[in-house]
Protein backbone atom coordinates (compact mmCIF):
# COMPACT_ATOMS: atom_id res chain seq x y z
CA UNK A 1 0.00 0.00 0.00
CA UNK A 2 2.85 2.35 0.72
CA UNK A 3 5.69 3.08 -1.61
CA UNK A 4 9.28 2.20 -0.90
CA UNK A 5 10.75 4.79 1.39
CA UNK A 6 14.52 4.76 1.04
CA UNK A 7 15.25 6.85 4.11
CA UNK A 8 12.69 5.28 6.37
CA UNK A 9 13.60 1.64 6.38
CA UNK A 10 16.81 2.08 8.32
CA UNK A 11 15.30 4.45 10.81
CA UNK A 12 12.72 1.88 11.82
CA UNK A 13 15.16 -0.74 12.91
CA UNK A 14 16.60 1.38 15.65
CA UNK A 15 13.20 2.78 16.56
CA UNK A 16 12.08 -0.12 18.73
CA UNK A 17 13.16 -1.20 22.16
CA UNK A 18 15.72 1.47 22.99
CA UNK A 19 13.20 4.29 22.80
CA UNK A 20 10.38 2.46 24.46
CA UNK A 21 10.47 4.00 27.91
CA UNK A 22 9.22 7.56 27.70
CA UNK A 23 5.88 7.18 25.93
CA UNK A 24 4.00 8.50 28.94
CA UNK A 25 5.20 11.99 28.14
CA UNK A 26 3.71 11.77 24.67
CA UNK A 27 0.26 10.35 25.08
CA UNK A 28 -1.52 11.15 28.32
CA UNK A 29 -2.82 8.07 30.09
CA UNK A 30 -6.54 8.49 30.71
CA UNK A 31 -7.19 7.93 34.40
CA UNK A 32 -8.84 4.52 34.69
CA UNK A 33 -11.40 5.89 37.16
CA UNK A 34 -12.32 8.63 34.69
CA UNK A 35 -12.69 6.24 31.75
CA UNK A 36 -15.69 7.47 29.78
CA UNK A 37 -18.86 5.61 30.68
CA UNK A 38 -21.10 4.30 27.92
CA UNK A 39 -22.51 7.54 26.57
CA UNK A 40 -24.43 6.23 23.57
CA UNK A 41 -27.71 6.06 25.51
CA UNK A 42 -27.44 9.81 26.26
CA UNK A 43 -27.36 10.58 22.56
CA UNK A 44 -30.35 8.31 22.07
CA UNK A 45 -32.24 10.26 24.76
CA UNK A 46 -31.47 13.48 22.90
CA UNK A 47 -32.83 12.05 19.66
CA UNK A 48 -35.92 10.45 21.20
CA UNK A 49 -36.92 12.99 23.85
CA UNK A 50 -34.83 16.13 23.24
CA UNK A 51 -33.56 15.37 26.74
CA UNK A 52 -31.51 18.31 28.00
CA UNK A 53 -30.29 16.58 31.16
CA UNK A 54 -28.66 13.85 29.05
CA UNK A 55 -27.11 16.52 26.89
CA UNK A 56 -25.68 18.35 29.89
CA UNK A 57 -24.04 15.13 31.11
CA UNK A 58 -22.31 14.86 27.75
CA UNK A 59 -21.47 18.56 27.88
CA UNK A 60 -19.83 18.33 31.29
CA UNK A 61 -17.62 15.45 30.18
CA UNK A 62 -16.74 16.46 26.63
CA UNK A 63 -16.80 20.28 26.44
CA UNK A 64 -13.68 20.68 28.66
CA UNK A 65 -11.86 18.03 26.63
CA UNK A 66 -12.84 19.59 23.31
CA UNK A 67 -11.60 22.90 24.68
CA UNK A 68 -8.31 21.27 25.71
CA UNK A 69 -8.00 19.74 22.22
CA UNK A 70 -8.56 23.11 20.54
CA UNK A 71 -6.05 24.84 22.80
CA UNK A 72 -3.50 22.10 22.09
CA UNK A 73 -4.01 22.94 18.42
CA UNK A 74 -3.10 26.55 19.11
CA UNK A 75 -6.46 28.26 19.63
CA UNK A 76 -6.53 31.13 22.15
CA UNK A 77 -8.58 30.47 25.28
CA UNK A 78 -11.57 32.59 24.24
CA UNK A 79 -11.61 31.07 20.73
CA UNK A 80 -11.36 27.54 22.14
CA UNK A 81 -14.18 28.36 24.58
CA UNK A 82 -16.57 29.61 21.88
CA UNK A 83 -15.69 26.86 19.47
CA UNK A 84 -16.11 24.09 22.05
CA UNK A 85 -19.59 25.46 22.80
CA UNK A 86 -20.30 25.35 19.06
CA UNK A 87 -19.02 21.76 18.91
CA UNK A 88 -21.36 20.73 21.73
CA UNK A 89 -24.28 22.52 20.09
CA UNK A 90 -23.50 20.53 16.93
CA UNK A 91 -23.57 17.36 19.07
CA UNK A 92 -27.12 18.30 20.08
CA UNK A 93 -28.23 19.07 16.55
CA UNK A 94 -26.57 16.10 14.87
CA UNK A 95 -27.31 13.48 17.53
CA UNK A 96 -29.53 11.56 15.08
CA UNK A 97 -26.59 10.99 12.74
CA UNK A 98 -24.54 9.18 15.41
CA UNK A 99 -24.15 5.51 14.54
CA UNK A 100 -23.15 3.44 17.58
CA UNK A 101 -22.25 0.49 15.35
CA UNK A 102 -19.54 2.55 13.66
CA UNK A 103 -17.75 4.40 16.44
CA UNK A 104 -17.74 5.39 20.09
CA UNK A 105 -19.22 8.70 21.24
CA UNK A 106 -15.73 10.15 21.84
CA UNK A 107 -14.68 9.28 18.30
CA UNK A 108 -17.80 10.88 16.86
CA UNK A 109 -17.32 14.08 18.88
CA UNK A 110 -13.66 14.14 17.85
CA UNK A 111 -14.71 14.23 14.16
CA UNK A 112 -17.11 17.12 14.82
CA UNK A 113 -14.43 19.09 16.69
CA UNK A 114 -11.82 18.35 14.01
CA UNK A 115 -14.07 19.53 11.19
CA UNK A 116 -15.32 22.66 12.94
CA UNK A 117 -11.74 23.62 13.75
CA UNK A 118 -10.72 23.29 10.10
CA UNK A 119 -13.72 25.38 9.00
CA UNK A 120 -13.30 28.06 11.64
CA UNK A 121 -9.57 28.37 12.24
CA UNK A 122 -7.97 27.23 9.01
CA UNK A 123 -10.80 28.77 6.94
CA UNK A 124 -10.84 25.77 4.67
CA UNK A 125 -13.50 23.33 3.74
CA UNK A 126 -13.15 19.79 4.95
CA UNK A 127 -14.03 17.38 2.15
CA UNK A 128 -15.66 14.34 3.73
CA UNK A 129 -16.91 11.02 2.51
CA UNK A 130 -20.67 11.16 2.10
CA UNK A 131 -22.09 7.96 3.60
CA UNK A 132 -25.24 8.12 1.45
CA UNK A 133 -23.37 8.79 -1.80
CA UNK A 134 -25.14 6.50 -4.32
CA UNK A 135 -21.74 5.96 -5.99
CA UNK A 136 -20.25 4.39 -2.87
CA UNK A 137 -18.50 1.07 -3.48
CA UNK A 138 -19.80 -1.54 -1.01
CA UNK A 139 -17.96 -2.16 2.27
CA UNK A 140 -15.81 -5.27 2.45
CA UNK A 141 -17.77 -8.18 3.92
CA UNK A 142 -17.61 -7.90 7.72
CA UNK A 143 -16.09 -10.66 9.80
CA UNK A 144 -18.85 -12.74 11.43
CA UNK A 145 -17.91 -11.69 14.99
CA UNK A 146 -16.93 -8.12 14.15
CA UNK A 147 -19.65 -6.44 16.17
CA UNK A 148 -18.89 -8.41 19.32
CA UNK A 149 -15.32 -7.23 19.05
CA UNK A 150 -16.03 -3.50 18.77
CA UNK A 151 -15.43 -2.69 22.43
CA UNK A 152 -12.39 -4.95 22.50
CA UNK A 153 -11.07 -2.99 19.54
CA UNK A 154 -11.39 0.31 21.41
CA UNK A 155 -9.51 -1.16 24.36
CA UNK A 156 -6.86 -2.51 22.01
CA UNK A 157 -6.40 0.88 20.35
CA UNK A 158 -6.07 2.55 23.71
CA UNK A 159 -3.44 0.11 24.95
CA UNK A 160 -1.54 0.06 21.67
CA UNK A 161 -1.35 3.86 21.54
CA UNK A 162 0.26 3.99 24.95
CA UNK A 163 2.72 1.27 24.05
CA UNK A 164 4.04 3.04 20.93
CA UNK A 165 7.79 3.61 20.75
CA UNK A 166 8.57 7.24 21.44
CA UNK A 167 9.52 8.20 17.88
CA UNK A 168 6.18 6.88 16.60
CA UNK A 169 4.14 8.39 19.44
CA UNK A 170 5.76 11.73 18.69
CA UNK A 171 4.61 11.87 15.05
CA UNK A 172 1.12 10.63 15.95
CA UNK A 173 0.65 13.34 18.58
CA UNK A 174 2.03 15.97 16.21
CA UNK A 175 -0.55 14.92 13.62
CA UNK A 176 -3.51 14.81 16.03
CA UNK A 177 -2.69 17.42 18.68
CA UNK A 178 -0.77 19.88 16.53
CA UNK A 179 -2.70 19.35 13.28
CA UNK A 180 0.50 19.10 11.27
CA UNK A 181 0.92 17.65 7.79
CA UNK A 182 3.75 15.19 7.02
CA UNK A 183 5.75 17.99 5.49
CA UNK A 184 5.35 20.21 8.54
CA UNK A 185 6.31 17.37 10.87
CA UNK A 186 9.36 16.57 8.74
CA UNK A 187 10.45 20.20 8.76
CA UNK A 188 9.97 20.57 12.49
CA UNK A 189 11.83 17.36 13.39
CA UNK A 190 14.44 17.91 10.65
CA UNK A 191 13.69 14.45 9.25
CA UNK A 192 13.22 13.31 5.65
CA UNK A 193 9.55 13.19 4.62
CA UNK A 194 9.89 9.45 4.02
CA UNK A 195 10.98 8.84 7.61
CA UNK A 196 7.97 10.71 8.98
CA UNK A 197 5.63 8.77 6.71
CA UNK A 198 7.08 5.41 7.66
CA UNK A 199 6.84 6.21 11.38
CA UNK A 200 3.19 7.18 10.92
CA UNK A 201 2.60 4.00 8.96
CA UNK A 202 4.19 1.78 11.59
CA UNK A 203 2.27 3.50 14.39
CA UNK A 204 -1.01 3.12 12.49
CA UNK A 205 -0.34 -0.56 11.75
CA UNK A 206 0.54 -1.27 15.34
CA UNK A 207 -2.60 0.44 16.64
CA UNK A 208 -4.77 -1.36 14.09
CA UNK A 209 -3.30 -4.67 15.17
CA UNK A 210 -1.76 -5.22 11.74
CA UNK A 211 1.69 -5.78 13.23
CA UNK A 212 2.50 -8.50 15.71
CA UNK A 213 2.95 -7.14 19.23
CA UNK A 214 6.67 -7.70 19.06
CA UNK A 215 7.33 -6.34 15.58
CA UNK A 216 9.46 -3.22 15.43
CA UNK B 1 -13.82 -2.92 -8.91
CA UNK B 2 -11.79 -2.60 -5.74
CA UNK B 3 -8.90 -0.16 -6.16
CA UNK B 4 -5.42 -1.70 -6.21
CA UNK B 5 -3.52 1.50 -5.37
CA UNK B 6 -4.30 3.54 -2.26
CA UNK B 7 -3.09 6.63 -0.42
CA UNK B 8 -0.31 5.64 2.00
CA UNK B 9 -1.32 4.72 5.53
CA UNK B 10 0.50 7.84 6.72
CA UNK B 11 -1.74 9.95 4.50
CA UNK B 12 -4.91 8.16 5.64
CA UNK B 13 -3.92 8.68 9.29
CA UNK B 14 -3.18 12.36 8.71
CA UNK B 15 -6.51 12.79 6.93
CA UNK B 16 -8.25 11.27 9.97
CA UNK B 17 -6.28 13.61 12.23
CA UNK B 18 -7.33 16.66 10.19
CA UNK B 19 -3.78 17.59 9.18
CA UNK B 20 -4.05 17.38 5.38
CA UNK B 21 -4.66 20.52 3.34
CA UNK B 22 -7.94 20.92 1.50
CA UNK B 23 -6.65 19.66 -1.86
CA UNK B 24 -5.11 16.43 -0.55
CA UNK B 25 -8.19 15.93 1.63
CA UNK B 26 -10.48 16.11 -1.40
CA UNK B 27 -8.49 13.42 -3.21
CA UNK B 28 -8.64 11.16 -0.13
CA UNK B 29 -12.38 11.78 0.43
CA UNK B 30 -13.07 11.00 -3.25
CA UNK B 31 -10.99 7.80 -3.13
CA UNK B 32 -12.98 6.69 -0.06
CA UNK B 33 -16.10 6.52 -2.23
CA UNK B 34 -14.33 3.82 -4.26
CA UNK B 35 -12.63 1.97 -1.42
CA UNK B 36 -14.21 0.27 1.58
CA UNK B 37 -10.79 -0.84 2.81
CA UNK B 38 -9.59 2.74 3.21
CA UNK B 39 -12.93 3.74 4.78
CA UNK B 40 -12.26 1.16 7.50
CA UNK B 41 -8.75 2.56 7.99
CA UNK B 42 -10.18 6.08 8.43
CA UNK B 43 -12.56 4.80 11.12
CA UNK B 44 -9.56 3.36 13.00
CA UNK B 45 -7.73 6.65 12.62
CA UNK B 46 -10.71 8.53 14.00
CA UNK B 47 -10.83 6.13 16.94
CA UNK B 48 -7.27 7.20 17.71
CA UNK B 49 -8.50 10.79 17.61
CA UNK B 50 -11.39 9.97 19.95
CA UNK B 51 -9.06 8.24 22.38
CA UNK B 52 -6.58 11.11 22.35
CA UNK B 53 -9.44 13.57 22.89
CA UNK B 54 -10.64 11.68 25.94
CA UNK B 55 -7.09 11.40 27.29
CA UNK B 56 -6.55 15.18 27.44
CA UNK B 57 -6.65 16.92 30.80
CA UNK B 58 -9.96 18.87 30.83
CA UNK B 59 -9.77 22.67 30.48
CA UNK B 60 -12.25 24.54 32.68
CA UNK B 61 -15.12 26.03 30.71
CA UNK B 62 -16.32 29.60 31.28
CA UNK B 63 -18.72 30.04 34.22
CA UNK B 64 -21.66 30.73 31.89
CA UNK B 65 -20.83 28.05 29.29
CA UNK B 66 -23.68 25.73 30.26
CA UNK B 67 -26.19 28.59 30.22
CA UNK B 68 -24.99 29.78 26.84
CA UNK B 69 -25.27 26.35 25.25
CA UNK B 70 -28.72 25.82 26.80
CA UNK B 71 -29.72 29.16 25.29
CA UNK B 72 -28.49 28.02 21.87
CA UNK B 73 -30.60 24.90 22.23
CA UNK B 74 -33.61 26.95 23.35
CA UNK B 75 -33.49 29.31 20.40
CA UNK B 76 -32.61 26.59 17.94
CA UNK B 77 -33.78 27.33 14.45
CA UNK B 78 -35.43 24.46 12.61
CA UNK B 79 -32.80 22.04 11.35
CA UNK B 80 -31.08 23.28 8.20
CA UNK B 81 -32.32 21.63 5.02
CA UNK B 82 -30.37 18.51 4.11
CA UNK B 83 -27.43 19.18 1.83
CA UNK B 84 -28.69 19.19 -1.74
CA UNK B 85 -27.88 16.04 -3.65
CA UNK B 86 -24.51 16.21 -5.41
CA UNK B 87 -24.57 16.92 -9.14
CA UNK B 88 -25.91 14.14 -11.27
CA UNK B 89 -22.70 13.08 -13.08
CA UNK B 90 -22.63 9.40 -12.12
CA UNK B 91 -18.89 9.21 -12.73
CA UNK B 92 -18.00 11.62 -9.92
CA UNK B 93 -17.77 10.74 -6.22
CA UNK B 94 -19.99 13.12 -4.21
CA UNK B 95 -17.23 15.17 -2.50
CA UNK B 96 -15.64 15.98 -5.87
CA UNK B 97 -19.03 16.60 -7.48
CA UNK B 98 -19.66 19.36 -4.95
CA UNK B 99 -16.40 21.09 -5.81
CA UNK B 100 -16.85 20.86 -9.57
CA UNK B 101 -20.58 21.55 -9.54
CA UNK B 102 -20.84 20.40 -13.15
CA UNK B 103 -20.53 17.23 -15.15
CA UNK B 104 -17.08 16.06 -16.16
CA UNK B 105 -18.15 16.58 -19.79
CA UNK B 106 -18.77 20.29 -19.08
CA UNK B 107 -15.33 21.14 -17.69
CA UNK B 108 -13.84 24.23 -19.43
CA UNK B 109 -10.43 22.66 -20.09
CA UNK B 110 -7.41 24.86 -20.74
CA UNK B 111 -4.60 23.66 -22.93
CA UNK B 112 -1.36 23.03 -21.10
CA UNK B 113 0.67 21.42 -23.87
CA UNK B 114 0.26 18.93 -26.72
CA UNK B 115 -2.31 16.32 -25.65
CA UNK B 116 -2.53 17.85 -22.20
CA UNK B 117 -5.31 19.97 -20.68
CA UNK B 118 -6.02 21.08 -17.17
CA UNK B 119 -8.65 22.73 -15.01
CA UNK B 120 -7.83 24.36 -11.70
CA UNK B 121 -10.35 23.13 -9.09
CA UNK B 122 -9.10 25.47 -6.36
CA UNK B 123 -6.95 28.57 -6.83
CA UNK B 124 -3.50 27.40 -5.71
CA UNK B 125 -3.16 29.77 -2.76
CA UNK B 126 -6.35 28.27 -1.29
CA UNK B 127 -5.36 24.67 -1.88
CA UNK B 128 -2.10 25.03 0.11
CA UNK B 129 -0.55 23.59 -3.04
CA UNK B 130 -2.39 22.72 -6.22
CA UNK B 131 -5.72 21.05 -6.87
CA UNK B 132 -6.49 20.44 -10.51
CA UNK B 133 -7.99 18.08 -13.04
CA UNK B 134 -5.62 16.87 -15.72
CA UNK B 135 -6.78 15.44 -19.04
CA UNK B 136 -4.19 13.45 -20.92
CA UNK B 137 -4.64 12.30 -24.53
CA UNK B 138 -4.17 8.53 -25.14
CA UNK B 139 -0.59 7.31 -25.24
CA UNK B 140 0.85 10.63 -24.12
CA UNK B 141 4.09 10.64 -22.13
CA UNK B 142 4.28 13.33 -19.44
CA UNK B 143 7.55 15.16 -18.76
CA UNK B 144 9.69 13.36 -16.20
CA UNK B 145 9.31 15.13 -12.87
CA UNK B 146 9.90 14.93 -9.14
CA UNK B 147 7.97 16.41 -6.23
CA UNK B 148 8.63 18.79 -3.39
CA UNK B 149 5.96 17.37 -1.06
CA UNK B 150 3.23 14.77 -1.16
CA UNK B 151 1.27 14.48 -4.41
CA UNK B 152 -1.94 12.46 -4.71
CA UNK B 153 -3.40 11.51 -8.10
CA UNK B 154 -6.85 9.90 -8.35
CA UNK B 155 -7.82 8.37 -11.69
CA UNK B 156 -11.39 9.24 -12.69
CA UNK B 157 -11.39 7.97 -16.27
CA UNK B 158 -9.00 6.00 -18.49
CA UNK B 159 -5.71 4.83 -17.04
CA UNK B 160 -2.01 5.58 -16.88
CA UNK B 161 1.13 3.66 -16.05
CA UNK B 162 4.47 4.54 -14.54
CA UNK B 163 7.26 2.68 -12.78
CA UNK B 164 4.91 2.03 -9.82
CA UNK B 165 2.30 0.17 -11.89
CA UNK B 166 -0.91 0.71 -13.82
CA UNK B 167 -3.53 3.03 -12.35
CA UNK B 168 -7.23 2.80 -13.26
CA UNK B 169 -10.42 4.51 -12.10
CA UNK B 170 -10.51 4.75 -8.29
CA UNK B 171 -6.78 4.15 -7.87
CA UNK B 172 -4.60 6.71 -6.11
CA UNK B 173 -0.92 7.23 -6.90
CA UNK B 174 0.95 8.81 -4.01
CA UNK B 175 4.36 10.28 -4.70
CA UNK B 176 6.67 12.47 -2.68
CA UNK B 177 10.17 13.88 -2.73
CA UNK B 178 11.72 10.40 -2.95
CA UNK B 179 10.09 9.65 -6.32
CA UNK B 180 10.80 10.92 -9.82
CA UNK B 181 8.39 9.51 -12.38
CA UNK B 182 7.16 9.79 -15.93
CA UNK B 183 3.53 8.70 -16.23
CA UNK B 184 2.22 7.53 -19.61
CA UNK B 185 -1.49 7.49 -20.35
CA UNK B 186 -2.76 4.21 -21.79
CA UNK B 187 -3.71 4.04 -25.46
CA UNK B 188 -7.45 3.34 -25.31
CA UNK B 189 -8.95 6.62 -24.03
CA UNK B 190 -8.28 10.06 -22.58
CA UNK B 191 -7.11 9.77 -19.00
CA UNK B 192 -8.69 12.20 -16.52
CA UNK B 193 -7.13 12.55 -13.08
CA UNK B 194 -7.67 14.68 -10.00
CA UNK B 195 -4.27 15.79 -8.71
CA UNK B 196 -3.42 17.54 -5.45
CA UNK B 197 0.10 18.61 -4.58
CA UNK B 198 1.60 20.24 -1.52
CA UNK B 199 4.45 21.89 -3.38
CA UNK B 200 5.50 22.63 -6.96
CA UNK B 201 6.62 19.81 -9.26
CA UNK B 202 10.29 19.62 -10.20
CA UNK B 203 10.61 19.10 -13.94
CA UNK B 204 13.88 17.85 -15.33
CA UNK B 205 13.51 19.47 -18.76
CA UNK B 206 14.07 23.24 -19.12
CA UNK B 207 11.13 23.55 -21.53
CA UNK B 208 8.75 21.94 -19.07
CA UNK B 209 10.08 24.29 -16.40
CA UNK B 210 9.33 27.25 -18.63
CA UNK B 211 5.74 26.08 -19.22
CA UNK B 212 5.48 25.69 -15.46
CA UNK B 213 6.31 29.37 -14.93
CA UNK B 214 3.30 30.38 -16.97
CA UNK B 215 0.77 27.84 -15.80
CA UNK B 216 1.54 27.47 -12.10
CA UNK B 217 1.54 23.65 -12.32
Amino acid sequence: MDFAVPFGAGALRWGGAALFGRWAMMIPRADAAAAPPMFAHLLRAIVERRDQASFMTLFDYYAPRVKAYLKRLGAADSVAEDLSQDVMFAVWRKAASYDPAKAGVGTWIFTIARNLRIDALRRERRPELEPDDPRLAPDPAPMPDEEAEASQEVAHIRAALRALPEDQAKVVTMAFYDGKSHGEIAAELALPLGTVKSRLRLAFRRVRGLLGDHAA
Amino acid sequence: MTPQHHPSEATLLTYAAGGLGEGLSLVVASHLAFCGECRAAIVSGEQIGGDLLEALAPEAMAADARERVLAMIGSEAPPPPAMPAPPADPTLPAPLGRYLNRDLSAIPWRILGPGLKHFEVLPHDLARGNLRLLRIAPGRRLPRHGHTGTELTLVLQGSFSDALGRFVRGDVAETDDAIVHQPVSDRDADCICLIATEGPLKFESPIARMVQRFTGV
